[in-house]
């Protein structure tokens, strides 16, 4: 039952006959079917067609591996027709990851013994596009032998194939390299070309073979210089260049010679500055070699006249017309201006009229180069340029525009209100697509410029006032209402027009960002915030602040439910509070967010509200000037809750706490003891401080406050606190208990760690409460004939 | 390196196609019906460098047909551009009338 065969070339317009997808596939299995069936038959005269047609199936995306045996059974046929489809069908199908394709090497090795040329070829070619490790090295020698055969149809093959054996099993390159420089001497061009390709791959890949290879330079310059120079033969001209791709390939040799050698870069200087003269660039092909010739120069230890010339050139390219030239021109600009920057520097209209080419790829390119050619002396024309391409720039540039906006105005700002000025700017057109850490820079920017305030605040107020959908943009606004309400509406300021804001105008726009849904939780977080700084900048009372604070107490965020709680208690109970914590902010460092979820945490603690403390405080000592107001105590506390004073240092040093625990065995052995001083004394309760100076750190202090009652009665709800200047730090651990019981007993014990950076002399002022002998007793004293040993 | 070498027609049928590295087969049919939506979108205007993924692009159009060559950073883009035009160049002096019946 012979179902005669189709031709390939029936099938193929059978298949593009089906007018859709579904009735392709239909086609193509019914073909396959016949084709199996064909292959179980074994019928040798049509396995070749039969294959033909699969493998036009395979490439168009369909599964083809039963037909893997049938490659083998052709190529191992004598027939060149069935060689011929069975070596096409080994190179497609049959790669690495097939257990089959290690069969064919015998039948390669066979072929490549034979004498005949094309069937060499044939098996050259299958050697080099699926040779695996094995089989490069069983077939190497095999290659080499090839390599010098008369013919250069097979040279040629079989420098490909050596090509892709080194890359396959690096290790046999030696075998390679002798004949090389035979084969440089090859008149046949195809030859030539794969001998470069082949020394190229050498090269690349053993250093010793570059140093061998460094000798035949001046024969490479030999070749290219008469390439370039003789005239026009019909062979090898591409459109008035005499073989381009060779030109280039040489090219590309050189460079890697030359590269870091200056013997080798001197040898190539005449040559690459007569190639870069004399080619023709009215068309493609010589503008190829012109592009390699400049990549070159770059490359290799130039002269400077050279790198000089090269840059022109591609300035050159830069004003053509041709949309793959300017491309091309902006790419190898782009490599260049980090080492050769003022000659770029030239260029530099040109590459900003690239920027508003409507081609991505170009556009992307130009804004690349336009970031890298900013500097201190165009920092101005350059961001304005930037500027208004932001604007009208595909959204997947926008990122990368701002982001390189910033930074460029970071490097570069030549004033303080300028570098504002630009932030504002981008902030407003792309505000989306800044980075996150933009609005903590700008802040800090602000932060730092003093003489800017009034200015930035009413600049960001007006912008605020326009468009309340930009979010980073919003953040820092309201953030700046917040620290700097009252120069907002102190109503004169020297750089912007006169601008009158009302007070409710400002409360009014902060409750509209808060209101808004366009506005992230974290926006409303600031709004809120700056509004209740206000409630202490603002003249007026505060009704409307208060409300709107309360209002958010039940909100169902949870951040913002807990900060509208916490201004609640300020509000409430602790008002005498509020104005020194809502006083203007010092300078943060970078890194200021941190910061600012330190304050909130500090805050929390005061107003015993819920606290989830934000993050263990990695120093337990607060640099805060406001906070540590609180516990100076000099002007002393003014009789609220002692709960005040050992709190702090437990709760968020609850780890520090153990630490020091631990550290106290260590400690008590052996430091340069000081004396002890007795500091109180009253109707039998005695105080006595002992002092320890751990030597591994000389600023630290640590003082053990001691109280013993040698009276009959006990001294019950005792209390000490402590008071140093603000440059010390103070930290009280919890007391072993608060009676120190009569006669004598177990005596009460405090420890108290100071830091003293500064080696200042050192102040303490102690207070103790307690009740004894029925009376509630309250002494405040300072401790004198402090010995020197303790801070210096 | 030159990676692939592609032939497509307008519709994202694929004439030929062969590939350098190894690329799974269901694969190849994704990767080719994206590489023609990328240079189907492109207009007179543009160059005729895309950069895609982690290659790049380089393709030439005949008629209805596109070819289209990916190729890695080592490559001089413009002596590939040339490179199509002469295959073409070859295609026509060998089999007569090339680019006809596409």
């Amino acid at each position: 039952m012979v179902v005669p065969s189709s031709k390939l070339q029936d099938l193929i317009e059978e298949i593009r006959g089906a007018k859709t997808q579904a009735q392709e596939r239909e086609v193509i299995q019914k073909e396959c079917a016949h084709i199996r069936a064909s292959f179980r038959d074994g019928d040798p005269l049509h396995r070749h067609r039969q294959l033909a047609k699969l493998l036009y199936v395979h490439m168009l995306g369909y599964p083809a591996h039963f037909g893997q045996m049938e490659c083998l059974k052709l190529i191992a046929s004598p027939r060149f027709t069935d060689k011929r489809v069975g070596y096409l069908g080994a190179m497609l199908l049959l790669d690495e990851r097939q257990d089959a394709h290690l069969l064919i090497t015998n039948s390669i090795k066979n072929d490549l013994s034979q004498g005949i040329q094309a069937v060499q070829g044939l098996a050259l070619c299958t050697l080099s596009t699926v040779g695996s490790a094995e089989m490069c090295r069983d077939l190497a020698t095999e290659v080499e032998k090839l390599l010098l055969q008369p013919g250069p149809y097979v040279r040629k093959k079989a420098v490909l194939t050596a090509v892709h054996i080194i890359r396959k099993v690096p290790e046999l390159s030696n075998i390679f390299l002798p004949p090389c420089a035979q084969l440089l001497h090859e008149r046949h061009h195809g030859v030539l070309l794969g001998t470069i390709t082949l020394i190229t791959e050498l090269c690349e890949r053993s250093p010793a073979a570059l140093k061998h290879f460094r000798k035949v330079v001046p024969q490479l310059v030999q070749i290219l210089w008469t390439l370039v120079t003789t005239g026009y033969s019909t062979e090898h001209s591409i459109s008035g260049v005499s073989d381009p791709f060779l030109q280039v390939q040489i090219l590309r040799l050189l460079r890697i010679l030359g590269r870091n050698h200056e013997e080798s870069s001197e040898t190539m200087n005449d040559l690459l500055a007569q190639v870069a003269t004399n080619t023709d660039t009215s068309r493609n092909a010589g503008n190829a070699v012109l592009f390699e010739t400049v990549l070159t120069i770059m490359d290799i230890r130039s002269v400077a006249g050279l790198r000089v010339l090269a840059v022109n050139i591609l300035g050159r390219f830069l004003l053509n017309s041709d949309k793959n030239i300017r491309y091309v021109a902006l790419t190898s600009l782009l490599r260049v201006v980090q080492s050769d920057h003022s000659a770029v520097q030239r260029h530099r209209p040109t590459v900003v009229e690239c920027l508003r080419e409507p081609d991505a790829s170009l556009s992307r390119r130009a804004l690349e180069l336009s970031l890298a050619l900013v500097n201190s002396s165009n920092v101005r024309a350059m961001t304005q340029e930037l500027q208004s391409f932001l604007e009208s720039c595909p959204p997947d540039l926008r990122a990368d525009c701002a982001s390189g906006i910033l930074l460029a105005a970071e490097r570069f700002a030549p004033t303080k209100r300028w570098h504002i000025d630009t932030i504002l700017r981008v902030l407003t057109m792309a505000g989306t697509h800044v980075r996150d850490d933009a609005v903590a820079n700008l802040t800090q920017l602000i932060g730092g410029a003093q003489e800017l305030h009034a200015y930035s605040v009413r600049r960001l107020y007006s912008a605020l006032a326009e468009d309340i959908s930009q979010q980073p943009l919003v953040q820092v606004a309201a953030w700046c209402i917040g620290e700097y309400g009252d120069l907002l509406l102190e109503g004169s300021c020297e750089e912007t027009e006169p601008l009158q804001v009302e007070e409710e105008e400002v409360l009014a726009l902060l409750e509209k960002v808060l209101q808004s849904h366009m506005s992230l939780p974290a926006t409303r977080g600031y709004a809120l915030t700056a509004l209740m700084k206000l409630s202490t900048r603002l003249r007026g009372d505060n009704n409307r602040i208060r409300q709107v604070v309360s209002v958010y107490g039940s909100c169902l965020d949870v951040e913002l439910q807990q900060r509208a709680v916490e201004y609640n208690a300020l509000f409430q109970k602790y008002d005498y509070m509020r104005a020194a914590i809502l006083e203007k902010m010092p300078l943060v460092e970078r890194g200021g967010t941190q910061d600012e979820e330190a304050k909130e945490s500090k805050e929390a603690q005061h107003s015993e509200a819920a606290v989830i403390p934000t993050e263990p405080q990695p120093c337990s000592f607060c640099p805060f000037p406001q906070t540590s107001k609180l516990l100076d105590l000099l002007d002393l506390l003014d009789g609220t809750s002692g709960a005040a004073q050992p709190p702090p240092p437990l709760e968020p040093s609850s780890e520090g706490t153990s630490v020091h625990l631990l550290d106290l065995p260590c400690v008590s052995p052996a430091p340069a003891s000081i004396p002890n001083l007795k500091v109180f004394e009253r109707e039998g309760l005695q105080l006595t401080l002992s002092f320890v100076r751990p030597p591994g750190t000389p600023a630290l202090l640590l003082i053990m406050v001691t109280a013993i009652n040698t009276s009959e009665a006990d001294v019950t709800h005792f209390v000490c606190q402590a008071a140093v200047p603000k440059s010390f730090q103070l930290q009280l651990q919890a007391p072993s208990g608060d009676t120190v019981p009569a006669q004598g007993g177990l005596p009460m014990t405090q420890l108290l760690r100071i830091l003293n950076p500064k080696k200042a002399p050192l102040r303490l002022k102690l207070r103790l409460t307690y009740n004894h002998f029925g009376q509630s007793v309250q002494e405040i004293f300072e401790v004198n004939n402090l010995p020197v040993e303790t801070w210096q | 390196m030159i990676k692939f070498f592609l032939m497509v027609n307008k519709q994202g049928q694929t004439r030929l196609s062969k590939y350098y590295e190894h690329v799974e087969i269901n694969k190849r049919t994704l990767l080719e019906t994206e590489v023609i939506k990328s240079c189907l979108s492109r207009s007179n205007e543009q160059c005729s460098f895309i950069e895609f993924k982690d290659f790049k692009l380089i393709y030439r159009q005949y008629a209805a047909l596109f070819i289209v060559v990916g190729v890695n950073d080592t490559e001089n883009e413009m002596a590939i551009y040339e490179f199509i035009h002469n295959f073409v160049e070859v295609l026509d002096e060998y089999f007569s009338r090339v680019v006809n019946n596409v």
